[in-house]
């Protein structure tokens, strides 16, 4: 692999991976908040409690997060120099916004929380998670104002030999921004509530600490079911904003390589063959794909071959054919994952409203397993977003290989990747090793302070 | 003009950075050694469990900061100084886990373990930072294109390693002041007495740092502003940690490391000034604030920003140390 391929592979696992944790920390936060709020409005010690053990679970994926992200921010001046030229004037601004308002806002206000159990008044130290849940939130704001300049620039002009910022306002009122935001927030919020309600629902399931994992299950429930919901409806506008500012992107993870007639069929499968531009078979529903386009059962959606000869009149010779399989498949792995969300959260809130909940061991069982669903769903949204708009970085004005860093070789790449990939790695195993093992011993029993470990007066 | 602004905002990052992490990197390498007792470690964890988090956004904001009003500095500087780079983020990586991971197991196996990549996650990063402080001084090579052209192995010279290790010893003296400042009992005596042992080495590096500097930079030619009386009075506080120490004014011992550390800082980057990354190979392709700095407009919407969200991080930042500001003792409840 050259230095342009291992530079793609570790942007792809460095996001990839920060973005495994990122939704967690915000979906998390903002359930923690709404516990503890319950606890300091009506002072009931279980919602303290639920506070406290949920916390504790954030706190192990906040870290990761964090160091994670350093990394997010710096690979753009390590692996993508030339991009960080060109663009820098307008994409580094929201990186540099977002560092000032919400990452001093979160961790000085996380350090609070930690340590501020004992010696803040009730009142300030719940402000302090709420300040944390927001700051988690202002970030997803700037970073994805960031990535959606890269999907629909806009505020800018090319002077100088670069991109230059020329409302900062319309970079804030980007479409593509108004889309994605709400679509990542409620995604991140789906995340939070789904992890909780498996890890209650393996409690329950052991009919262990039930005075905590049952609220806690409800909670995560209802929240999900209205999350998930919020997600496909964001997503379907996020779609429909996708057929007007990167059509390609639609009819790449269509695989509609001829333009549709006047009613275009949505695929649920198809046998791709990319080499010959034609698919060996599809299984469609009718009607469909113009439905999610333009909300009405009419209306030709253009292929790719259309739109690659658009895009050669428009941005001179070359291929413009994002990598069609990939886009095809993330996207329906992504919409199954909220499917199945939406139907679980859906008979969870159903078994509540008609007093079953604790006769649902089958559906506990599954509910387990299904804390995969929120990261399978984003992960492959995120590689349907990004592959689907290669071969462009930014869309329309830098191509992916005149970004990369012309200077630095394929085995500095290489030793870089590999080493942060090993790190990664362990850090993932350590995380899951703790988290089961936090998770089986469960909340504490009214030991004083929520320790976790009682220290040991041991020589070291 | 403001890209001068910027320059300076940035300088003023990086003293936040140097001052704040400094401390807590000091702390973390004496991590292993003052700690005889689990206790013992997690009340000197503890002495930063607050706040060393918002301590590094300095850096995070530092990095952006230059993204944001330099871009050409930040794709320059990353791209070239890239191994360095790497190891640094591995450190701060394995840091940054290793305080949230060591107390979840009983198991001394384990504690010991994340400890010791705590105390590695310390000394490597002020050690980078000194050698990548020093070539920024020397310059590099960078080619009529922006981009550095040489290897890693350029970087590592003796007086790159001295200026790293000088930086090491500084904030290790730092962090033992501030670890004397925050502790009762033995931990506190002994950090003072590590305080004065390593004040005196602190000194002597600094000043072989110095004398390397004539003969390795311009910093003595003039090129960027002259700093005048600053690096004298950096020096002047470094010598009177020794005073403070004696006579056990701790309070004082550590807001003169604290001043060495801001006016080195300034020295460092009024030397530079108007450059940000000096060319080893024809002065004409310096990167400069002129050249390698954002449009106009973005660099007012940046200072807006920057502005107005400033005062509320220190607020709410001192806030925290407020809050925080009882000794910890091992007879205390102690956060896990």
């Amino acid at each position: 692999m050259n230095n342009l391929d291992l530079a793609r592979w570790q942007f792809a696992v460095t996001t990839i991976y920060h973005f495994l944790f990122v939704p967690l920390t915000i979906g998390l936060s903002y359930l923690i908040a709404f516990m503890q709020s319950v606890y300091v409005i009506k002072k009931n010690e279980i919602y303290k409690k639920m506070a406290i053990f949920w916390g504790k679970l954030f706190l192990l994926n906040f870290a990761v997060g964090v160091v994670t992200g350093i990394m997010q921010e710096f690979q753009f001046g390590m692996n993508w120099s030339n991009y960080s030229r060109y663009v820098g004037d307008v994409f580094g601004g929201p990186l540099a916004v977002e560092a000032l308002i919400a990452f001093f806002l979160e961790s000085t206000f996380l350090g609070l929380w930690i340590f501020g159990w004992e010696r803040l008044p009730k009142k300030i130290h719940l402000a302090c998670i709420w300040l944390v849940a927001i700051g988690t939130t202002i970030s997803a704001f700037w970073i994805l104002l960031a990535n959606s300049f890269m999907q629909e620039p806009v505020g800018l002009a090319i002077r100088n030999g670069r991109a230059e910022m020329t409302s900062i306002w319309a970079l804030m009122i980007n479409k593509q921004l108004w889309v994605e935001f709400p679509h990542v927030v409620f995604g991140a919020l789906a995340t939070g509530s789904m992890f909780v309600a498996g890890i209650s629902a393996f409690k329950l399931l052991r009919k262990q600490q039930t005075a905590v994992f049952r609220p806690s299950f409800i909670i995560a429930v209802v929240v999900s079911l209205a999350a998930n919901l919020s997600v496909s409806v964001t997503g379907h506008d996020q779609a429909q904003h996708l057929m007007k500012t990167q059509p390609m992107k639609m009819a790449a993870s269509e695989a509609l390589w001829e333009t549709s007639g006047d009613s275009a069929a949505w695929n649920i499968v198809a046998g791709i063959d990319t080499k010959n531009h034609e698919n060996t078979f599809e299984i469609a529903v009718p009607g469909l794909l113009s439905l999610l386009a333009y909300n009405k059962f009419e209306g030709s959606v253009p292929g790719i071959h259309q739109l690659q000869d658009e895009y050669t009149a428009k941005y001179g010779e070359g291929n413009y054919i994002p990598p069609v399989k990939t886009t095809f498949w993330s996207f329906r792995i992504m919409v199954l994952a909220g499917t199945l969300m939406i139907l679980l959260s859906l008979y969870g809130v159903l078994t509540i409203m008609r007093r079953t909940l604790d006769k649902q061991r089958f559906y506990f069982r599954l509910m387990v397993p299904a804390i995969a669903l929120p990261f399978i769903g984003h992960t492959f949204g995120w590689i349907m977003t990004e592959v689907g708009r290669q071969p462009w970085v930014v869309f329309g004005l830098q191509k992916t290989p005149q970004g990369v860093s012309p200077t630095v070789t394929a085995g500095m790449v290489w030793t870089s990747f590999l080493g942060f990939t090993v790190v990664y790695a362990i850090l993932a195993a350590v995380l899951v090793f703790l988290f089961v093992r936090y998770v089986k011993k469960g909340p504490e029993e009214e030991k004083p302070h929520g320790h976790d470990e009682s220290p040991e007066l041991v020589p070291v | 003009m403001l890209a001068t602004v910027w320059f300076v905002l940035i300088t003023v990052l990086f003293i936040g950075f140097f001052f704040l992490e400094g401390f807590d990197f000091g702390v973390g390498m004496l991590l292993p050694f003052l700690g005889k007792s689990d206790v013992d470690r997690r009340v000197i964890i503890n002495t930063i469990g607050p706040v060393w988090d918002g301590n590094e956004v300095w850096f995070i904001t530092a990095g952006g900061a230059m993204f944001a009003a330099f871009p050409n500095w930040y794709a320059t500087l990353f791209s070239g100084f890239y191994m360095a780079l790497f190891l640094l983020l591995i450190a701060l990586i394995g840091r940054g886990v290793a305080f949230e991971f060591r107390s979840k197991l009983p198991s001394k196996a384990w504690r010991s373990t994340w400890d010791w990549i705590i105390f590695f996650g310390s000394v490597l990063p002020p050690l980078l930072w000194g050698i990548a402080l020093a070539n920024l001084m020397r310059g590099v090579p960078i080619d009529a294109s922006m981009n550095f052209v040489g290897s890693f192995w350029d970087l590592i010279s003796l007086y790159s390693v001295t200026a790293g290790v000088s930086m090491v010893l500084l904030f290790l003296l730092h962090g033992s002041l501030y670890l004397s400042l925050k502790t009762v009992g033995t931990i506190r005596e002994q950090s003072g007495k590590v305080a004065l042992g390593v004040g005196a080495w602190t000194t002597v590096l600094m000043v072989l740092f110095i004398v390397l500097s004539y003969f390795e930079t311009d910093m003595f030619t003039r090129h960027g502003v002259d700093p005048g009386t600053v690096p004298i009075l950096a020096g002047l506080s470094l010598f009177s940690v020794w005073y403070f120490i004696r006579s056990h004014y701790m309070g004082w011992a550590f807001a003169m490391t604290g001043v060495t550390i801001v006016l080195s800082t300034i020295t460092v980057f009024m030397s530079l000034f108007p450059r940000v990354m000096i060319s080893s190979i024809d002065p004409a392709f310096d990167l400069t604030i002129y050249n390698a700095s954002s449009s106009p407009y973005t660099l007012k919407v940046m200072t807006i920003v920057a502005v107005t969200t400033i005062p509320f991080v220190l607020a709410y930042q001192i806030w925290t140390y407020w809050v925080f500001r009882k000794r910890i003792s091992p007879t205390d409840h102690l956060e896990y």
